[in-house]
């Protein structure tokens, strides 16, 4: 009884040794790698991040793949299939960083495709013209990059190094969407009104769903307990290292970089509060609320319903050709020739 | 009857030299363009995340093909057409590819059957255009086999794999096969413009090809565990504007954005 219980407290002090070593590591800006003990919800909390990231690639795929047939001109054609395939690309790399915690792809998309876990609410609307490329491109990627270049300097060694490729490539993303849009600005009147559109129904999706909802409790629009809980996870998140900013100061970040670009591109943002802070240095903004994030990811909910059955439809369809290959790779390696 | 069809490259007259290279160019680019087109149809749908980004890639190098072949006809023409010119503003008539790269993708098997049948053919193709007495299509070509042997490499390591591996595989890969043999044919149909051409050296008779194309199939389809098909018949027309109906649709598809804006600037 007695060695059990100083056993006990042995390892209870192993464990507050480790905890105080992995803390002080993070806090040094060190990155720390699969083979190192990680806290359970250091663990859990980094996994859940890559893992929703690896997804958002995947199904950000949908609303600009969808036009590939239809690309206006080879050179567009050429621009998106890069694009899109750099997606699948960027999906490959963090599913890659994801299975160094432990779990395999085949978990993660069984996870994604019953629900347990999702995708970035921002490509749960539909690409309804060419232009939604463009906007995709600018807006939701060049919110991407805002979020991500700060991810390659996180904690966990496997998700920065992926971040720093997928940085490198996101950007380049955004040029283009800039580029595909100021085209269309410098068209026919019917293009710049597609243009307009298209900007109009992204913007939403990318200030708000991109960054996530707000991370302070104050703002005082009735939810506080959820507010709560997801200020406190962003507070750990950052504590962790995980996440070096928070989702407001990210957002403010965006929306300064974005708004003289939509200026010299002839669009106007859909946000009648935009104007210049002199006082603050930043631009003002219609705030994104509780209420205001709530409202955007339950629109939707719809196509993101849509978004998740394609995907499930492509991967059950695609079981006979993964069965195969299993199959194939399970021969003695005498029966394998490579033709 | 060739006659009576539009003509595909009105620059140049016919018979002429750069006439034949335009047209010839226009062929081997509408094969590489309308695949491509059916290749972008799989991308978020493919088997594995791998595949979706092969499939892109794939089809990346062909629009790169397609985009050289369709300028070098614009300027062996006369007409001085761009790449784009070319894509959007012709008609169903005036597109020269195969029916076996218009073909719905069907299943995956069915996709990789076409992918081998094309694949071996351009590899072997390029390989030997290369060598060409035309400075723009050896150019061309010699960039452009590298592309085709990786292409080929991944058609015919899938084509081992789902032979090889389960029966439900083995049955839908040799299905495949039996389906898109039959427009396989057509890649190497031989009229006078290839002759003419393959005697002055700027080309290749596509028929020199078949023996060594046969040969190449046979040993990954034999490796595979699969039966090289034997059509009772071959597909004809697209080389003269006589395509399937499901080109129509594939074209409306390709071209609607650019067409639903006229005089827009992309």
């Amino acid at each position: 009884m007695t060695t059990e219980a100083g056993s006990t407290a042995a390892a209870a002090d192993d464990v507050k040794q480790r905890d105080e070593y992995f803390d002080a590591l993070v806090a040094a800006g060190e990155c720390v790698e699969p083979r190192d003990w990680l806290p359970d919800g250091y663990r859990r909390m980094v996994l859940r991040q890559i893992a929703q990231h690896a997804h958002s690639e995947i199904i950000g795929m949908q609303p600009e793949g969808s036009w590939l047939t239809r690309a206006p001109s080879l050179h567009r054609k050429a621009a998106l299939l890069a694009k899109v395939q750099d997606e699948a690309g960027h999906g490959l790399y963090l599913y890659a960083a994801a299975e160094t915690l432990g779990v395999t792809r085949a978990e993660l998309l069984d996870a994604l495709h019953n629900g347990h876990q999702r995708s970035s609410d921002t490509f749960n609307q539909p690409a309804l013209t060419w232009a939604d490329t463009g906007a995709i491109a600018w807006l939701t990627d060049g919110a991407a990059v805002i979020n991500q270049a700060p991810l390659c300097r996180t904690s966990y060694g496997p998700y920065a190094r992926a971040m720093q490729r997928v940085c490198q490539e996101e950007t380049f993303h955004v040029r283009q969407g800039y580029d595909l849009l100021w085209s269309l600005c410098r068209g026919t009147r019917e293009q710049q009104e597609m243009a307009q559109d298209a900007v109009d129904r992204w913007w939403l999706p990318a200030v708000a769903l991109m960054f996530g909802p707000p991370d302070t409790v104050e703002g005082g629009d009735g939810d506080t307990r959820a507010a709560a809980l997801g200020a406190a996870v962003s507070r750990r998140s950052m504590a962790w290292g995980i996440k070096r900013h928070t989702n407001d100061e990210l957002r403010q970040r965006f929306i300064d970089n974005v708004v003289p670009q939509a200026e010299r591109l002839g669009v106007t943002l859909p946000d009648p509060a935009i104007r210049w802070n002199e006082e603050r240095g930043h631009y003002d903004f219609t705030p994104v609320t509780w209420q205001v994030y709530r409202t955007a990811v339950a629109a939707g909910a719809q196509c993101g319903r849509q978004r998740l059955a394609h995907r499930v439809a492509a991967h059950e369809a695609g079981a006979w050709v993964r069965a195969a290959a299993d199959a194939y790779a399970a021969r003695p390696v005498t029966e394998r020739q490579e033709p | 009857m060739t006659s009576e069809l539009p003509t595909a490259t009105p620059g140049a007259p016919a018979g002429t030299r750069n006439h034949d290279i335009a047209e010839y160019a226009l062929r081997l680019g509408d094969d590489a363009l309308i695949l491509c087109q059916r290749l972008c149809a799989w991308v978020t749908n493919a088997p594995t995340i791998e595949e979706d980004l092969a499939l892109s890639n794939i089809a990346l190098d062909l629009l790169g093909h397609a985009r050289v072949l369709l300028g070098l006809s614009g300027r062996s023409d006369g007409t001085n057409r761009s790449d784009d010119e070319f894509a959007y503003r012709r008609t169903e008539r005036e597109f020269r590819n195969t029916l076996l790269v218009e073909l719905p993708s069907g299943d995956f098997a069915a996709t990789i059957a076409r992918q081998l049948a094309y694949t071996h053919y351009t590899s072997l193709l390029y390989a030997e255009l290369a060598a060409s007495a035309d400075e723009g299509l050896a150019s061309f070509a010699s960039r452009a086999a590298k592309e085709a042997e990786y292409h080929c490499m991944h058609a015919s390591q899938w084509t081992v794999r789902l032979g090889l591996g389960t029966e439900e595989s083995h049955r839908r890969m040799q299905a495949g096969l039996e389906h898109v043999w039959p427009y396989a044919a057509e890649l190497f149909e031989a009229d006078d413009l290839t002759t003419r051409l393959d005697t002055d050296g700027t080309a290749v008779a596509p028929a020199r090809l078949r023996a060594d194309w046969e040969r190449e199939v046979t040993r990954v389809l034999t490796e595979a565990g699969l039966t090289v098909p034997a059509p009772s018949w071959e597909a004809t027309g697209g080389r003269s504007g006589i395509h399937t109906e499901a080109f129509a649709p594939l074209l409306a598809e390709f071209q609607s954005v650019f067409r639903q804006y006229p005089g827009g600037n992309w």
